[in-house]
Formats: C-alpha cells, structure tokens, sequence
C-alpha cells in the first residue's frame, strides 16, 4: 500500500490556492503558513495535538465530499482541499465558542489576561455576539494556590489541556491532572502534593485564558501598559531567549521566546522569575564604602572610584586580582578583562569560582549545539550536573530528544538525577574515578569490559553496545567535591570515540562569555592564549602581563598569605559560592583592599568588601550573551537601573580613565567592534548578523588556539573502611544571593541532608532523618541521614546548594576526592 | 506503612504483572483497593502511583472519572435509584422520594449508622423493569414502595445473602489465573499485527500515533 507520506511533499488547496507542504505535518500549521490562520486555544506547536477544543474545525475534503475536521489533528494529505472561511466554517467556530463561554466567567474586567487574552479575542473575531446561556455556570473557589508561585481559577478554565500536557509531556511533573468528569472536569493537583514543578511559571504563559496566573505578575499590569524587548535569561548558561515586559520603568513579567535552536519557549521557574531579585528593595543604588567603624556607608561615584584608584595605582600586577564576572555582558567582560590584564597587567583573573573545568575542556574540544546533542537517532552522554537541577530549558530539550526523537541516553554521574528515568544506561562511578571508568568504557567498544570505578563490567559494556549515532557528550562538574580536572581527564578519554562533540554544562550565567573574554588565567579575548594572542590584542591593548596567573584558589591562597594587596569581586560571593569556604574567607579578609562590583550586598560584600560599585544587572543594561554552545544573543536595555548604578562596562572605563589610561570603549557596540578585530572566532559578530539573529543569536564557532586537554591526574586511591567518598551536586534553588532577594521563590531553597548508598546507611543503624555528623579534613556539619541506592558503594552525598552552602566547609579546593566519617551524632 | 493489606498487595503485583505497561493497572488497583476500604482513600492512590510509576495526581484523575469509585466513605450498601426517563414515567421519582424518607437521608447521603448510600442515578440500562434501582450494582427490578421497605429491612436483619459488599464488583475479573492474561506483549513491541489490522491490510509500517493512550 503507497503511503503519502513516502513522497516529499504533499499538494494541498487552501482556500482555492495550491500550497505545498510536507507529509506528516499538521494541517493547522501548514494552512498558517499559507496565510490561514485558524483560530485555536488547546494546540500548541512545542506539544502534541488532542483536539481537545474544537475551536480549530475547518471543512476538508478528502475525496469523499467536504466535512468540518478538526485540523490541528489532521495530517495534510495530497490532494486535500481545505476551506477556512466558508459559511459552514464560521458556523462552527461561532458554535464552538459558545459552548466554550457556557461556563466561563465572563470576569474579564478584573482578570489578568484581559487584554491578551486568546479567548477573549477569538470570541470578538469569531464568536457569537450574545450568549443565549441563562443558566448557573458551574462555580469553584476563586483561585486556589497550586504551588508557591501558580495559582489556578477553575472557573476560567476551558480544558484545553495545554497545562496537564505540559506538566505530563514536556517537563514530566505530572502534578496537574484534569479530575472528575463532564460537567465537573476540573485541572487539580492531588491534594498536599502542589505543582512543585521547577517549569511551572511555562503553564502559565501557555494557558489560552487567565485560569492560571502567577504570583508574581497577579494584578501588577493591563497588556496594553507593558512595553517589551527581546533578551536572554540570565540565571544558567543555556541562554534561553526572553521577552523582557515593564511598566513603568519596572520589569514586571519575562516569557519565554520560542527560539528554535535553544528553548522552544520554555523557561525554568527560576529563569522566569529571576527579575524580582533586581526589583528588590536591597538593590545598591549608590557606591558603598567601609568607614572608620567598619560599616559599609553610601557615597558617591567620584569618592568611591577615586579609593578604587589609590588602592590599585600602588599594587604591583601580580599583588592584583580579579575573581568573578559570570553576571556580566560580553561587552562588560571585555571592558574589565582589558582593564584588568591590559592596564592593571595582571592575569590573577579568574571567572569560575573553582567549581568549573580547565578552560581546554570547554573550549579545546571540538563542541556540540543543543541540536546536535538533540539530533534523532543520536547519543548523549551525559557527564557533568543534572540538567533538570541547574540547566532548565536544557533539560526540556534533552527530554524531548530522548522520548521523541529517538536519542538514546547514557549517563555517567555521581548518583541519580532527573534525567535517569529517560536514560538507557546509568553508570555511578565512585566519586573521583571518572577517568578510569571512561577509559573502560571507551576500551569496551572494541574490546573487553572489566569491573571499574564501582561499575560492573557488564554495565560497562552494555552502555559501550549502546553507543549509536553521532555521540554528544554534555560536559560538566556534577560533584563539587571532585576536580574539574578529573572531568577533562574524562572527557579526553571521551573524544576518542568515534564522532564525538562536546556541549559545555558549564552553568554560572554569561560564564561561556568571560571565558571568550578571557576571564582565565593565561587567555586572552577570542579564544586564544596569552602567548598565542599576544600579538593580535596586543596591538589594539595598551599592555599585557607577563606571565600566567592564578585560578580562583590560587589567588584566595595567595591573599591569604598577605600577596594580594587589590581584590575584584566582579559580581560574585566567593564565601557562598566558592567549594572551599574556609578558603573563601580567609581569602578575602586577608586582601588588602577588596573591590566588589554588585548588585546587592552578598556575605562576601558584607563580610569583606572596603569599596562596593553599585552596578546596573541585567534588563537594565544593553550587551550580549554567550550561551553554553557559544551562540551570542542580545540582551537589551528595558528600564533604567536605580539610583546612579552603572553599566560594569561603564565602571571599567571610568577606572582606566583615572588610572590615565583610555580603554577607547565608549558604547556596548563599540566593544563588540574592538572584540571583532581582535578575535577571529568571532568575526560572524557582526551588527547585520545581531539582527538576523535576533531571536536564534549568532553562533561563535571554533576552538581559535585552544588545545584539548592533556591527561594530568593519577589513579585515585580508595578509601579506608571506615571513611566515605564525597558527592556535593547543587540544586536548582540553592541558597544564592539572587534567590534570597526573590519574593515568590525564596521558600524554594532544599534543606541540607546527607544521603549514604544502602549498605553504609544500614552500618550506620539509624531511621532515615535520624542526625548524624559529616566531618572531612577540613570541618564538620549536622545533618539528617538518608539512603539513595543510587549512590555508588563508599560515598556519600552532601548537597552544595542547602541555605549556607555548609557542603563548603567539608571541601577543601584542588584535592582530587574528599573522604568524610559519618557518625552518630 | 502499606495501604494494601499483605494478601491485597501480593494481588497487586499480580494484576500488575498482567500488563506490559504497570500503568494500565491503575484501574485494577482502584478496583482492588475499594474492595478492601469500601472506598479509595488518599493513601489508596498514593499507593497505587507508587505501584505503577505514576504520580497521585495521575490516579486520581483517572480513578475520579468513574462514578463507581468513591473518594469518600460511602455506606455498606449503595443504592441507586434510577429517575431517568422510563422510571421517571413510571414512578422513579417517587421512589426516590420515598427512599429518602425511608432512609432519612437525602440522595447522596449516608445514614447515621453507617449502613447506607442513597444515589440518584441515571439510566441503569433497565427501562422495560421501571421502576428500578441497584444495591451495590446488584438489580431490584419493578420495585413499589413496600418492595423498598421490605428490602431494607431484609438488609438490616441480615436475609440479603445475594448482595456482595460494596466494592466486590471486579472480584471475577481480578481471579484470572497467573499467566493466563491476555496482551502481555506492549503494542509498540508486538511482531505480529492485531488480526483486525491484518485484516485490512494496513498493519505494515503502521505508526500507531496515540500509542495505547
Ligand atoms: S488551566 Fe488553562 S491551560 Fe490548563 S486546561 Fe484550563 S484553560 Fe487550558
Ligand atoms: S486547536 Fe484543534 S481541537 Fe483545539
């Protein structure tokens, strides 16, 4: 039997007029493409069809006469015909909307969707002009709060499905569900079980009328007050693209924008409703410095920037140092990398707080997109954090690849995540043995399998057999309480395998960005290092430093002992957020003058900063962003910052002008500009290319001089009987700065646990939750015990990300595993 | 703690081994569990998702479609009364009316003692018997006041041996011999087309879309 479907295209007549369109697609889409748009409320291009609805039915015929179909479920056919606005057309749509406001509200006024609302619009263009329903509508509770931020108005709602499907197809958090029957069908949670999904906030972006709203954006705006640009979500480094919506010169709502290439319009929670941490009252809006009793006080820009100055006019290049820069704009980094290494001449500039991985592991090795990770028929191997905990859309997209398009999902983690369900294959080594485990696993595709790393052998090869396809491995640091260099020693053994690319996890922001600044000791912007660049940004750079400098725990080490004399915090909290935090503040006490650049005060600000710069964050600033696949998107102005807080860009230019030197910036294109003609790679980032790419972005492609890594680590010795290896994994809402200052999501934070593989937890003999205390080389902690059977023989998991980050105070920075007691407490 | 008593439990994992998927146990299990309650309680579906790999929500929103499973306690014996078209001709309403006042309960109540659910229902496929009602889905066919009082009172002083317990409706179907279920294979493995399918000629290369939804 022929099947259409076998042919490249499919004829179909629209309205009279023959369109092409591919087999399989669905009819809805291809007449919208024709210039037909047919309304509809439950179908949703990013999910599957259920023609729940029926506001779609347009009259088709097939051959046996003309009949109204619903066309959101109806695969074009050859030589279908398809009428949209026939008489019989309109009598449907008109009927379909009168059953559909049977029951609804008519509560417009008082609804956050009037004004934008689907229903509401497609009633005026569509739909009867007076209701002949006299009856009771059905009536429930005003809105219920589903979770802490979703609240849901039944009476609104028309059973599309589109949430239910969301939360059950595309996040796989079926929390919602439709309950009851008939008359009575209502979207529900169970009860004491919220809609504690970390994508949410997407339900309501995709409901067609106000049933789902969400907390932070209830009652603030009418659509018509809101003004709206395009940029990136800031909180990871997936780069998911946003609409920025204000009012009043306050960002009130972000939504997601459908870019193909990155997030399908989805947004993690966390993405979504990070703008409230920049509405904070705790905003700085002026320059703080320390005075005589040791109180941050307010002053103003010129007494700020001209301590600034003294402070670094006296320090020799390599007693200066600069850690951070993550939150900024590529064009911010590139103004305080110049600053720093080409004025000041240091290169003690790091970016990654020590929780990341050698520069050559990110950006040495040849690298994947999200859709070459995504590609049907291809293989992920994930290798780095758990996607759902700290790259959102990233995981919706890994998901998608897996349950629809046919990826198949091997994983090598500490222990059990998000996406093990979906995985083909898990593979726990035990913690700090990932190089071993990949080299057997790379040796068990043409040859034998041995027990290695706490894995069997016959695991080892069944995931070796399952290798398929072009393989993309998602690369990154799960466990804090491993090296990044144990990663990259892993991923080399990774990249002989055949066909093989890499997508960084690296997860901090703009983090791809200040690495292609050259944020990094020994690199310079472009991907290049400082010997190999040298030339190139040397002419356009007024200086250069001499030699390499020092990583994050260098530089903390070397402050420590008395050898930094200026310390930059470029927009980071080295005391939450560094793996050592026993490092982190004796680091910072001990530098003579600490200079932070931020938004508000964090523990690190308050515990250690003599001079704080109030900074513009973003939506306040203009500039760019390098995703995790090196793709730059926009990011653009939408309000002004408070007070007199600047551009980071900015700051840097001020600082160099009164260090007398001019770093010739003066907008955030001009830097693009300057970075373009010192940077090779990115000689595609250009104006014209900006704005063709306004919502995919404009990918940064190539390794320019940097090579892969080398092999650096030794084997790892086991531990004794009596100690457990360490795993720290962060989750989404850890306790960090932006978090705290967030109203509806500062609740979120998980608390502090330690989790044993079964048989240390039954050793232990204790019930689950009974205190026990965790003690490593450097310090101690109390915390409830539990067991995860996903945990590898001998170790334990302590989360970084519960309030206070206590998992830093076992860790000690660059030691290759951590081995911690677990005792009665 | 475990919901399912022991034997219930191990009945459990019996109906859920009858299916490819565990999920398409979840009606069973509902079934199973309103056998052993009187009705299916929040700690029933907690259960229940947890056997099948689903989630509480997804339970109750399948179980909640069906009027037959309660989410509530409901009395030893339901009783529906039919008021639909060929009762309501014929004296249904009043039935109902008088159950009512029997009962002391209004449709939709339970009596004090515990012993009694009254249910106003639509048709129960038995027009040509109007008036007609169910206790515990079992048939009182032509039933005239006195009928009503007679049976009540047959149920409270124990002479109603032919009425199950409420919650005994899927016992037939839950005894099907270990292995001798049908539909072992899941839809997306099975090498051979259902004979419908081959029938027509279709089965080659056939993409079942909604994939046994
Ligand atoms: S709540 Fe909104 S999205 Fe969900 S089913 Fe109702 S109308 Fe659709
Ligand atoms: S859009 Fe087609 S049925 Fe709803």
């Amino acid at each position: 039997m022929s099947r259409a479907d076998e042919a490249e295209t499919v004829n179909v007549t629209v309205n009279g007029a023959e369109i092409e369109a591919s087999p399989g697609e669905l009819l809805i889409d291809a007449c919208e493409r024709a210039g037909a748009y047919i309304p509809r409320f439950c179908y949703h291009s990013r999910m599957k069809p259920v023609g729940m609805c029926r506001m779609c039915l347009v009259e088709v015929d097939t051959g046996r006469g003309a009949a109204l179909q619903p066309s959101c479920m109806l695969p074009v056919s050859d030589g279908m015909t398809v009428e949209t606005e026939t008489d019989l057309t309109k009598k449907a749509q008109d009927g379909v909307l009168e059953f559909l406001l049977v029951n609804h509200p008519l509560d417009c006024p008082v609804c956050d969707k009037g004004g934008e609302c689907p229903l509401q619009d497609q009633t005026v263009a569509f739909g009867p002009g007076e209701s002949r329903f006299v009856e009771e509508k059905r009536h429930y509770e005003k809105p219920i709060a589903i979770s802490d931020t979703v609240y849901l108005d039944r009476e609104r709602c028309i059973l599309c499905d589109r949430c239910t499907r969301f939360a059950n197809d595309v996040a796989g958090d079926t929390l919602i569900h439709f309950m009851d029957r008939g008359n009575n069908t209502q979207v529900n949670t169970f009860p004491d079980e919220p809609f504690a999904s970390y994508f949410s906030g997407n339900t309501v972006q995709i409901c067609p009328v106000g049933a789902l709203t969400a907390k932070p954006y209830r009652f603030k705006a009418r659509p018509w007050d809101l003004e709206e640009t395009i940029s990136t979500a800031w909180t990871d480094s997936v780069g998911s693209r946003i609409t920025v919506q204000s009012s009043r010169n306050e960002v009130l709502r972000l939504l997601g924008v459908d870019a193909d290439s990155v997030n399908w319009g989805w947004l993690s929670d966390k993405e979504r409703f990070a703008f409230e941490a920049l509405n904070s009252e705790d905003r700085l809006g002026r320059p703080l410095v320390r005075d005589d009793d040791h109180q941050l006080v307010a002053t103003g820009w010129g007494d700020a920037l001209d301590r600034a100055v003294a402070a670094l006019q006296g320090a020799a290049p390599e007693r200066i140092a600069m850690i951070g820069g993550a939150r900024l704009t590529n064009e911010s980094q590139y103004a305080w990398a110049k600053l720093a290494k080409g004025v000041l001449r240091t290169d003690n500039v790091d970016s990654q707080l020590g929780d990341g991985l050698p520069v050559e592991a990110v950006l040495g090795l040849p690298r994947a997109t999200i859709d070459d990770a995504c590609r049907p028929g291809g293989t992920i191997i994930l290798m780095g954090p758990d996607p759902k905990e700290e790259l959102g859309a990233l995981y919706l997209r890994l998901r998608h690849a897996v349950l629809e398009d046919g990826a198949t999902l091997i994983e090598i983690t500490p222990r059990a995540g998000g996406l093990t369900g979906l995985a083909s294959h898990s593979l726990h080594p035990r913690p700090g043995e990932l190089p071993a485990l990949t080299a057997a696993l790379v040796a068990a595709v043409n040859g034998e399998a041995v027990d290695t790393a706490g894995v069997g052998g016959g695991v080892i090869a069944a995931a070796a057999a399952a290798l398929d396809g072009p393989v993309t491995v998602v690369l990154g640091r799960a466990s804090l309480a491993e090296t990044g260099e144990s990663v990259a020693d892993a991923a080399v053994n990774l990249s002989r395998l055949d066909d093989v690319s890499f997508l960084s996890a690296l997860r901090r922001g703009n983090i791809h960005g200040a690495l292609d600044a050259g944020l990094s000791p020994g690199l310079l912007p472009g991907r290049t290092t400082l010997s190999a660049g040298s030339e190139r940004v040397g002419e356009v750079w007024p200086g250069l430093p001499e030699s390499d400098g020092l990583d994050t725990a260098g530089i903390l080490a070397a402050s420590a002992e008395g050898d930094i004399d200026v310390l930059i915090v470029l927009g980071a909290d080295p005391i939450n957020d560094f793996v050592d935090h026993a490092a982190a503040v004796a680091g910072l006490e001990a530098a003579g003058t600490v200079i932070a650049v931020d938004l508000v005060r964090n523990d690190s600000i308050e515990a250690a900063a003599h001079i704080v710069f109030a900074a513009a964050g973003p939506t306040e600033s203009s500039g760019t962003f390098t995703n995790l696949e090196g793709r730059v998107s926009v990011c653009e102005q939408k309000v002004t910052p408070p007070g007199t807080a600047r551009p980071d860009w900015m700051l840097a230019t001020e600082l160099a002008h009164r260090l007398g030197a001019d770093l010739g910036l003066d907008s955030p294109e001009s830097i693009r500009a300057e970075l373009v003609s010192v940077s090779p790679v990115h000689h595609n980032l250009i104006e014209e290319a900006l704005a063709v790419g306004r919502i995919d972005g404009v990918l940064v492609e190539g390794n320019g001089d940097i090579a892969a890594p080398v092999s650096t680590t030794a084997d790892v010795p086991s531990n004794d009987a009596y100690s457990l290896r360490l795993v720290s994994t962060r989750s989404m809402y850890d306790d960090g700065v932006a978090l705290r200052h967030s109203a509806s999501s500062r609740g979120l934070a998980r608390g502090l646990d330690v989790r044993l593989s079964p048989t240390e937890f039954d050793k232990l003999g204790v019930k689950p939750g009974t205190i026990v205390k965790v003690e490593s080389s450097c310090g101690q902690l109390l915390a409830p015990a539990f067991a995860d059977s996903s945990l590898p023989a001998g170790s334990a998991h302590v989360p970084w990300s519960a309030a206070g980050s206590p998992a830093g105070s076992l860790i000690d920075a660059g030691a290759p595993f951590i081995d911690v007691r677990v005792e009665r407490a | 703690m475990s919901f399912f008593d022991t034997a219930n439990l191990a009945t459990a994992h019996e109906i859920i081994s009858r299916y490819p998927k565990p999920k398409s146990a979840t009606i069973p299990l509902l079934h199973l569990a309103q056998q052993q309650h009187g009705w299916v309680s929040d700690d029933a579906m907690r259960e229940i998702a947890q056997l099948t790999g689903t989630t509480p929500a997804e339970v109750k929103g399948t179980g909640s479609f069906y009027e037959m499973f309660k989410f509530h306690p409901v009395g030893k014996y339901m009783v529906n009364v039919c008021t639909n078209l060929s009762c309501q001709i014929l004296g249904g309403e009043e039935l109902l009316a008088h159950a009512e006042e029997t009962l002391g309960v209004k449709a939709g109540g339970t009596t004090a003692d515990g012993m009694f659910t009254l249910e106003d229902v639509e048709c129960i496929a038995a027009c040509t018997e109007a008036p007609c009602l169910q206790v515990n889905y079992r048939y009182k066919l032509r039933v005239g006041n006195d009928d009503f009082d007679q049976m009540i009172d047959d149920i409270r002083n124990g002479r109603a041996d032919d009425l199950p317990e409420h919650g005994t409706l899927a016992l037939v179907r839950q005894a099907i011999p270990a292995g001798t279920g049908a539909g072992i294979t899941a839809p997306e493995n099975a090498r051979e087309a259902p004979v419908w399918m081959a029938r027509n000629d279709v089965a080659e290369g056939s993409d079942d879309k909604d994939g046994g939804a």
